[in-house]
């Protein structure tokens, strides 16, 4: 049994060894290839950088600490403008969730405005608010609300009936039905909607940057260093974004999932 | 407290018509008011808060001038050419990936590390490589909008049931057979998902993507543009149409790919 188990184990282990060193090796060759195409001349080098040019650009914008100032205004705006789509979000689908009258006036209003791409509104938005700061939160806000507004909503109606009915006959108030039963029932949803809503708020807040030009932020960076023909400057700015990107989603979420619904088993009730 | 226990399917029912629709319109007519109180009020310049009958009479003019037509027409041409190679390309992957364990060792790195940089992100790049206009808008749509289609179709091939699989070879299936008869409907669904995420995805970028190529015709461009001019009118009209064919491909394009395929063969209730 025990041997088994150890071999299952170990193939496991090689089958997950087996799998890093294949993704090492397409990545290795990607980078050849793309070297290769760099260095043969058939491109302008101020459009194709070698990677040792990428890497030295993306080093020295880091170390001189302006990639590190650019990153903190992006990263303020997603946060103040999904902050913003939470406070009103949570509430108005929560409100959605339990009584018809909210649902019935809310929903039209938010499937007729979803379809609309946050970015179309830049331009308005430039108008009435002016160039800057308030553009790029307005928009993080727009692109951010309706997956946390329809989440919660989803996630309210979602709750298992008899939950409710088990809590009413044990007694629970009004304020204790709420905080002990609604909320953490539909908390698998909010979660979900809080990190759907982080992925369009990082698109938004990228787009809305280079739209709206303020002085600061990755998307200015790269829409910048176009008008410079700075390749390797944008491609070390990309990387700079997944890099944000893909660690919100991973750590942030990831951890926040694992110290809430995970931990309270409302993963599995909810499937189950 | 019995409201939540409402399930979604029985608001529909036991309702007259007109009392469904009214439910709908009366919002629109609520923000409508707000609206007009507010624009006619004076406190902001008309200019940049124009009245509905303004907007209105901006669409008009443009629908009737051909203008917003033209607009659309070339919007919607781009999303189809770009929605179409993304499909195209995509599925084929993604279906190679599902199937071949050399395939998924070879795609999957590369689209995992492409996937969670924001596709507009790559805008300033694509333009720089394919040049203004045209050639790097459909390629951009058709870049962000293959990732998700990717992914749903290598998923798909790899939730087909093994049973069915083993059954169909023990039946005597050949390779082609498996693949029309078994695999491919099986995925079909993941498939399906992947198209509606990526074309919803391609529809987010659009727009966007078009007011940064300065191509001569389209929605995202037209809004860019009056917005030199003040026309707060002709782009609430924009954005108005934005909204339009939003919901029309919502509606229309995948309820109805659905209800004909996945439903029919009874693969989703």
């Amino acid at each position: 049994m025990s041997d088994a188990l150890r071999i299952s184990d170990k193939l496991r282990m090689s089958d997950t060894w087996r799998s890093w060193s294949r993704a090492a090796v397409t990545l290795l060759a990607a980078a050849v290839l793309y070297e290769a195409l760099a260095r043969s001349g058939w491109f302008a080098p101020a459009l194709m950088p070698t990677l040792p040019k990428v890497g030295g650009t993306l080093w020295g914008v880091l170390i001189d600490g302006s990639m590190i100032g650019h990153a903190a205004a992006t990263l303020y705006r997603v946060l103040f403008g999904l902050a913003l789509a939470v406070v009103a979000g949570l509430p108005l689908g929560i409100l959605m969730g339990r009584f018809r009258a909210g649902e019935n006036f809310i929903l039209p209003l938010a499937s007729a405005l979803m379809p609309i791409p946050s970015l179309a509104w830049v331009p308005v938005f430039i108008l009435w608010f002016g160039l800057g700061n308030t553009v790029a939160i307005l928009i993080v806000f727009y692109a951010a609300l309706f997956p946390m507004l329809l989440n919660a909503w989803a996630g309210v109606r979602a709750v298992n009936p008899l939950w409710l009915r088990a809590a009413g006959a044990m007694g629970a108030d009004e304020q204790a039905m709420f905080w002990k039963v609604i909320i953490p029932g539909a908390s698998p949803f909010i979660i979900t909607g809080l990190r759907q809503a982080f992925l369009r708020a990082w698109i938004a807040v990228v787009g809305a940057e280079m739209l709206a030009a303020s002085d600061f932020g990755l998307g200015w960076v790269i829409f910048d260093a176009k008008e410079f023909l700075n390749a390797d400057l944008m491609l070390a700015s990309l990387a700079v974004i997944g890099a944000i990107g893909f660690l919100f989603e991973r750590l942030v979420f990831g951890s926040l999932e694992r110290a809430t619904v995970l931990r309270w088993g409302m993963v599995r009730a909810a499937k189950g | 407290m019995t409201d939540t226990a409402l399930s979604l399917g029985d608001i529909a029912q036991g309702e007259p018509h007109w009392r469904v629709v009214w439910r709908n319109v009366f919002p629109f007519l609520v923000v409508g008011a707000i609206w007009e109180i507010v624009a006619h009020l004076g406190t902001f310049p008309p200019r940049l808060f124009p009245s509905i009958e303004t907007i209105a009479a901006a669409f008009w003019r443009l629908t009737v001038a051909g203008i917003l037509p033209h607009h659309a027409f070339d919007t919607l041409l781009r999303l189809g050419a770009g929605f179409a190679l993304a499909a195209i390309v995509g599925i084929a992957i993604g279906i190679a990936m599902g199937r071949s364990r050399r395939a998924e060792d070879i795609f999957l790195p590369l689209v995992s590390i492409g996937a969670p940089i924001p596709g507009i992100a790559y805008a300033p790049l694509f333009l720089l490589w394919f040049g203004l206009g045209n050639t790097s808008t459909i390629l951009l749509v058709a870049f962000v909008s293959a990732f998700p289609i990717i992914f749903n179709a290598w998923t798909g091939v790899k939730a087909v049931k093994d049973i069915w699989v083993r059954s169909a070879q023990a039946m005597g299936a050949d390779d082609p057979r498996l693949f029309r008869h078994v695999i491919l409907p099986g995925a079909l669904p993941y498939i399906l998902t992947g198209l509606r995420l990526g074309l919803a995805q391609a529809w987010r970028i659009l727009v966007g993507v078009e007011m940064l190529a300065a191509v001569p015709w389209g929605l995202g461009w037209m809004i860019f543009g009056a917005r030199e001019f003040l026309n707060m009118d002709v782009m609430l009209a924009g954005v108005a149409v934005i909204a339009i064919i939003g919901l029309a491909l919502e509606k229309l394009v995948f309820q109805r790919l659905e209800n004909y395929t996945v439903v029919r063969w009874g693969m989703m209730t």
